[in-house]
């Protein structure tokens, strides 16, 4: 039986206090990065462990660290709470359950690539978690493993919490940056990346709340131990967020290459009593949508990559045969509608236009060149936008306009 | 006319701005401090974080205007704010808010009569296990139906 990595803790009473954390082992990965490890030897383990990010993009944390240029600049970490991403919940849990391993796991990544400030940038509804969060915060500075000189090495860290606003588009990391520098979250153009010119024009490496609560796992018990819970191009576990038409909804931690068929019948309980399986979204909304039919497959980067989806979040939402697949559709052209910022013209436009289309479906005036209309917009978009918004919007809404055709086209004025 | 904020809201917005290297950088954090005092940003206390973060008054209002969570308008005392994104719509979303609207007697974007209550729809709030789902001011209520709706509004005063 594999282990749990990242929520082992979540079922302990007052797991989110740091006596609690103490008692089971906690923070003894922090002691032995600062205490027995140099940095070097952490970059080291954690490239080895090829732990990808859980944020979406699926790039190997230990690469992205090494790209920190040693420059006579301070430097930054980000930890992404921004979890805006539709479907997805699981950070959300990760902080409200066991806020003392993100910590852990903020102290070496700095440790590591030598920050002395991290920001814990969570979005402006997790009002409560964020509180949470600051409490354990403050514990740890009690105990010595925040502040000045760190569990006396010297080391020394600062841990700010910042809650967002409600806007999706700063879970973009570099949207991100421009919010907690003070301004709207505008996406930049990269190159340069935030890994050089980040936070205040200093280097800054940005990552997601749970591959930040893997590192302690990483450290204690090794980068072999790490790919073997998991695959060996992508280590360890993943918390898979289901959600939607299934009986039990909620967070399963399981390895990473779990068959999403598993997750959905094995794990989750199958579907709700009397509704069958029509469709999946297998990484968050931005992720193209999988038929039933398509859902014997492996739960990680690369081989949704293959099933040409995302894994993205790792957030798998269920959609029955009784749910109309204009209603799918139509909640996501109103999201990225909503969200997209403005900057550049293809997603601007092409994504209020597409909503437009699709609400007139919705309203049955649907006509044969709107579903053609759809994609052109799509396609119009894909590859030609200053942030990745522009595909996330693109892919899933050509996906469904694609694989439910037949149904969609019932739906038009005959 | 320069808003009045309270002593401990002062202090509070103090030992926020100290701890960002940069002071502007503290701008979202004072907004929701300034926000929770007055229930809302008018003007006024738009142009009282811009003076107090030392940056032009229309870098106040960019933010104001980009963010959801901040308000240029007075909201009712409760905001009810039901997800309208894909879990919460698959589970029956759209059902509740028509309840809602039709409970309240207010379109989406509205407040009663009487300032109890602004209905809004939102994109997702992370609480899919839960769907369908809403926000009450910062309190989640998941697993909604229109009797859990009733019992919910009853035990607000
Ligand atoms: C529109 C958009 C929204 C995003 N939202 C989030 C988010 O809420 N949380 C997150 O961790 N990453 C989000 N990302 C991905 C980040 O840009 C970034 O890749 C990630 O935080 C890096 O961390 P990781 O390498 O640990 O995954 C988003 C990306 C895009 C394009
Ligand atoms: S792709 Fe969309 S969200 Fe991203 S910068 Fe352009 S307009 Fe903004």
């Amino acid at each position: 039986m594999k282990e749990k990595i990242l929520t082992k803790n979540f079922g302990l009473k007052n797991s989110f206090k740091i006596d609690v954390y103490l008692e089971k082992k906690g923070y003894t990965a922090v002691r032995k990065a600062l205490k027995e490890m140099t940095p070097e030897q952490i970059l080291d383990e954690v490239k080895k462990a090829n732990l990808r990010g859980r944020g979406g993009a699926g790039f190997p944390a230990g690469v992205k660290w090494s790209f920190v240029p040693d420059v006579d600049k301070p430097k930054y970490l980000c930890a992404n709470a921004d979890e805006g991403e539709p479907g997805t919940f699981k950070d959300r849990y990760i902080m409200a359950h066991d806020p003392h391993l993100l910590i852990e796991g903020v102290i070496i990544t700095c440790f590591c690539v030598g920050i002395h400030h991290a920001f814990i940038y969570i979005r402006g509804e997790y009002e409560a978690v964020a509180l949470r969060l600051e409490q354990a915060i403050s514990e740890a500075y009690e105990k010595g493993f925040l502040g000045k000189n760190i569990l006396k090495t010297g080391f020394k860290l600062d841990i700010t919490v910042h809650r967002g606003a409600g806007a999706y588009i700063c879970g973009e990391e570099t949207g991100l940056l421009e919010s907690l520098e003070g301004k709207r979250g505008y996406p930049r153009l990269k190159p340069p990346f935030p890994a050089s010119i980040g936070l205040f024009q200093c280097p800054t490496v940005i990552n997601n709340v749970e591959t930040l609560s893997n590192v302690p796992a990483i450290i204690l018990k090794g980068a072999d131990w790490f790919c073997q819970q998991g695959l060996p191009g992508d280590g360890g576990t993943r918390i898979f967020g289901v959600s939607g038409m299934v009986k039990n909804p909620g967070i399963y931690e399981l390895p990473v290459g779990t068959s999403l068929r598993d997750i959905i019948f094995k794990h989750a309980g199958g579907m709700k009593e009397g509704k069958t399986l029509k469709a999946v979204i297998p990484g968050g909304m931005s992720a193209p949508i999988l038929r039933a039919d398509e859902i014997d497959l492996k739960m990680d980067f690369d081989s949704l990559v293959e099933a040409k989806s995302m894994l993205g979040s790792a957030a798998i939402i269920v959609i029955d045969e009784e749910t109309p697949i204009l209603e799918v559709l139509k909640a996501v052209a109103k999201f990225y509608s909503h969200e997209s910022c403005g900057q550049c013209t293809p997603c601007r436009i092409g994504t209020s236009w597409i909503n437009k289309i699709v609400k007139r479906l919705v309203q049955g005036k649907g006509e044969q060149e709107d579903l053609k209309a759809i994609l052109r917009l799509a396609n119009n978009i894909l590859g030609k936008t200053l942030c990745p918004l522009g595909d996330a919007a693109a892919m899933p809404i050509s996906s469904i306009v694609e694989k439910f055709n037949d149904e969609l086209e019932s739906s038009l004025i005959q | 006319m320069s808003p009045e904020f309270s002593e401990q809201t002062k202090k509070k917005i103090k030992e926020v701005i100290s701890r960002y290297p940069r002071m502007e950088a503290s701008l979202l954090p004072v907004l929701h401090l300034t926000q929770q005092e007055f229930g809302y940003l008018p003007e006024e206390a738009e142009r009282a974080v811009a003076k107090m973060l030392r940056i032009k008054p229309v870098r106040v209002r960019e933010a104001v205007t980009f963010y959801t969570m901040l308000h240029s308008q007075k909201k009712g005392k409760y905001h009810i704010q039901v997800c309208s994104n894909l879990t919460c719509s698959i589970l029956g979303a759209e059902k509740l808010i028509d309840y809602l609207r039709n409970k309240l007697k207010i379109e989406p974007g509205e407040t009663t009569a009487d300032s109890k209550f602004t209905l809004s729809t939102v994109e997702c709030l992370g609480a899919c296990e839960a769907a369908p789902c809403m926000q009450i001011n910062f309190d989640y209520y998941g697993n909604l139906d229109k009797k859990r709706i009733d019992s919910i509004l009853e035990s607000l005063d």
